[in-house]
């Protein structure tokens, strides 16, 4: 008997312009550049689809999300008040959660026409990422390993278009809970579009989910705005960034204290730096805790006795 | 900003806005009446932090401020309390501005005895989130739990310095604290002219011992008006008292803020606006507000109009000599309120609003609309009332039979007791105000709930005992009749019965002027 041929089933292809063109023989397939670190294109996350999708997932899941790890405490806010135009806030950094807790503690008008300087070798090394940081967060890449002309030229082009920037001026995560020295990204951008600095400090959230930390540990937290600062006439970015880093060290001073006692030292030269004593690192890590607040919330107040 | 004018009103001339309580009304008076709208606001300051910081730098008749400061100094910081501004403005408050600035220059001069006081003389004292919205979280959560920011205590005999009497043998005795400190700094808000200058220490930080020389009908009686610092013997008496405070060597270094009259938000923004330049949407606002307000339950109404903080904002500020000081801010003051009228009325009519100094989160009780109509507004004029000796004053106000408990006790005791005996001013001060400022009950809630003190409902009527004796009778349009008729004044349903009887006392065919308040104004009638 003889065999049946064997049956083929083939779906119907659909045709150019349905499905990618053919390439005629002869030609070569145009390598298509997939461009991402300091090179990826942020662009469409500033167009209005990609800035209402922010603005829902800002004001819902992150705000949520933010609330119920970090419970933040906001101060300051007041000094804000008297200021309009583009900012640049400069902020220390402890975790992955200081951009959405920031991105929600920063008031209007600011709060959801700002893009975060995010590091181009980290939030930008793949496209996924890239796109996820540039919808989420409205990340804009930064080179932060080598001095790049066309990070700076990109986030001075969008502040004088009006947009504010959040920038971590450390350059990174606190590794153990101390500040890093400033660099001068802020000051340098400052300078460059006439563009006031308003200091912030976070507290807590090294705490909560810092470098290093496997999951995010529930507790929490406290962002503190500072008054803005100008560059002084012939000031130099390096000068003005050390002022910058002050004003940090002093919100820091007047978290862990209280304002008055902060703005004393402050006068008498005596703010405690941000970047901690001197030492080793047990001696580091044990004058922390002099600085901290509670570790984590208050467990709720439940009945007695408990079974 | 376009001045304050005087509209004549014609067959053209729409509804006016009269307030009512927590609530407005539309009314159209009769033809060829006036109606007396204020200024617009003037502009802000274009840069507040550093117009404080030029004041207190370059204060006048006063050495600078850092130069008045040095390590180891007592240095005291009072403040104007809750009953001021009005409504209560938007973070951040004039006095947290200015009292943020005063300390950092402290700091800097090493400046480390530090107390602040909440000049309340008897009012009742502020809560923790009151004192917080006027000075700022930062100043209270550093001085606060230490005790270092506090407020006055009047019946606090170990916290009192007396100082002295007067040439006309008025005491003196204020805040030890203050007395005793190297410098004193006072942070006034100036929103009308009676604020301010002397008055600031002499009665913010007074005990019953001194302010009752100047809070007693005849005072009041011959305040013509106290908004007149020249016609008003309230301020003489506060002046009496400055230079024996001064004499004494304390020593005050004084800051007066003037704010502007923008008094209400937006979207109510509409109410301090001419009523022929609504819009549509002020149109809209306002009939959906009153449909809606009406059926809103009391509680519910009177938390909405109390969550009201207003826009205004600072149009000046002076530091420096008291004198020298309050002559500037008086200035500024007059420059954004006065009006020229020509000629007094026969009946002067007026919305009452839901607030006054005394009801700021508080309920607006009947002695304190008699206070709001008879001593306020009726005094917001220079030279003479805008209203006719004789004449009649028509409120449009629901002056409900209800009280705030915990803010007003003595008050219960004072309408439902002694008003029902008599409303004769003199009378209630020559028979009831010393059992009330002594009494033991309203001292203790006074000094540990917040209470007014015991005395301060007399200190209310006395306020209206100008408008008492001038005019010839007082009716409330829309008002409880029977709380009405125990505050000694005449109900009327509508505004057309309260102008029918108001005839019966000045006659036919009367002229009229409505007081178109607030935005607050203050009337130059010549």
């Amino acid at each position: 008997m003889k065999a049946l041929p064997a049956v083929r089933l083939r779906l119907p292809r659909p045709g150019f312009p349905w499905s990618a063109p053919e390439v005629p023989q002869g030609f070569e397939r145009p390598v298509v550049e997939r461009r991402v670190g300091a090179d990826y294109d942020t662009g469409w996350s500033r167009r209005p689809l990609a800035r209402h999708a922010r603005l829902l997932l800002l004001e819902g899941p992150i705000r949520l999300g933010v609330r119920a790890l970090a419970a933040p405490e906001r101060a300051g806010g007041d000094r804000l008040a008297k200021l309009s135009g583009p900012l640049i806030f400069a902020a220390n950094h402890h975790s992955h959660l200081d951009a959405p807790l920031l991105l929600t503690s920063i008031p209007e008008p600011w709060r959801h026409r700002i893009v975060v300087a995010a590091a181009a070798d980290y939030f930008f090394a793949n496209r996924l990422i890239a796109a996820a940081s540039a919808l989420v967060i409205g990340a804009i890449p930064i080179e932060r390993t080598r001095v790049e002309r066309r990070s700076a030229e990109r986030a001075s082009a969008l502040l004088t278009d009006g947009w504010s920037l959040l920038i971590f001026p450390e350059g990174g995560r606190s590794a153990d809970g101390w500040g890093r020295g400033h660099r001068g990204g802020a000051a340098y951008l400052a300078l460059r579009c006439a563009v006031p600095v308003v200091p912030v400090h976070v507290e807590g959230t090294g705490r909560i989910f810092g470098k290093g930390a496997k999951r995010p540990s529930p507790g929490t937290s406290r962002v503190t705005f500072g008054e803005a600062l100008r560059p002084g006439e012939a000031e130099s970015a390096s000068r003005f960034a050390g002022r910058i880093e002050e004003a940090v060290a002093a919100l820091a001073d007047e978290a862990a204290t209280d304002w008055w006692s902060a703005r004393q030292r402050a006068a008498k030269g005596e703010t405690p730096p941000l970047t901690g004593p001197r030492g080793t690192s047990w001696r580091r890590s044990w004058a922390l805790g002099d600085r901290r607040g509670p570790q984590t919330r208050a467990a709720p107040r439940t009945a007695w006795p408990r079974f | 900003m376009r001045p304050g004018f005087v509209l004549e009103v014609d067959r053209s001339t729409p509804p006016t806005l009269f307030h009512h309580g927590e609530g407005f009304r539309l009314e159209r008076l009769p033809v060829g009446s006036r109606i007396v709208y204020p200024p617009e606001p003037l502009p802000v300051l274009p840069d507040i932090d550093g117009a404080i910081r030029h004041a207190l730098l370059h204060p006048v008749d006063s050495e600078p401020l850092p130069a008045l400061l040095s390590p180891g100094m007592r240095l005291t910081i009072a403040f104007d309390d809750i009953s001021l501004p009005l409504p209560p403005m938007r973070r951040p408050d004039a006095r947290q501005r200015v009292i943020e600035a005063v300390l950092d220059l402290a700091a800097e001069a090493g400046v480390d005895d530090v107390h602040l006081i909440a000049a309340l003389a008897l009012h009742r004292r502020m809560t923790e989130a009151e004192l917080r919205h006027a000075l700022g979280d930062r100043i209270y959560d550093a001085f606060a739990p230490r005790g270092l920011l506090y407020n006055f205590d009047a019946e606090d005999p170990d916290n009192l310095a007396f100082l002295g009497r007067t040439e006309q043998g008025e005491e003196v005795e204020i805040s030890k604290r203050a007395a005793e400190s190297d410098l004193l700094v006072y942070v006034n808000i100036n929103l009308v002219a009676m604020d301010g200058g002397h008055k600031s220490t002499a009665t913010g930080l007074a005990s019953y011992r001194s302010l009752r020389h100047h809070h007693n009908v005849r005072t009041m009686q011959h305040s013509r008006s106290f908004m007149d610092q020249h016609r008003s013997e309230l301020h003489s008496s506060n002046w009496r008292m400055g230079e024996v405070i001064r004499n004494a060597g304390v020593k005050i270094f004084q800051i007066e803020t003037t704010l502007n009259n923008d008094t209400f938000p937006k979207p109510f923004d509409f109410l301090q606006k001419r009523e022929w330049e609504w819009s549509l949407r002020d149109r809209s606002t306002y009939l959906g507000a009153t449909k809606a307000l009406r059926r809103t339950p009391d509680r519910v109404r009177r938390s909405i109009f109390q969550s009201v903080l207003a826009p205004h904002n600072l149009t000046g500020v002076n530091a420096g000599e008291v004198d020298a000081v309050h002559r500037l801010t008086t200035a500024k003051v007059l420059e954004q309120q006065v009006v020229h009228v020509e000629g007094q009325a026969d009946i002067l009519t007026m919305g009452l609003p839901y607030i006054s100094p005394y009801n700021v989160n508080s309920v607006m009780n009947p002695i304190l609309v008699m206070c709001l109509g008879l001593g306020y507004f009726f005094n917001l004029y220079r030279r003479q009332p805008l209203v006719r000796e004789g004449g009649v004053l028509i409120m449009s106000h629901p002056t409900r039979w209800e009280f705030h408990p915990v803010h007003h006790p003595s008050y219960i005791d004072f309408f439902e007791e002694l008003l029902a005996e008599t409303t004769d001013p003199l009378e209630l001060e020559k028979t009831y105000e010393q059992s009330f400022a002594e009494d033991e009950w309203y001292r203790h809630l006074y000094r540990t709930s917040y209470a007014y003190h015991g005395v301060h409902p007399f200190y209310m009527w006395y306020w209206g005992a100008h408008a008492l004796q001038h005019l010839g009778g007082v009716i409330i349009v829309g008002g409880d009749p029977k709380t009405v008729r125990r505050l000694g004044f005449k109900p009327a349903t509508t505004l057309a019965d309260a102008l029918e009887m108001a005839t019966d006392v000045v006659g036919p065919h009367p002229s009229l002027t409505h007081l178109h308040a607030p935005p607050l104004l203050l009337a130059e009638v010549t």
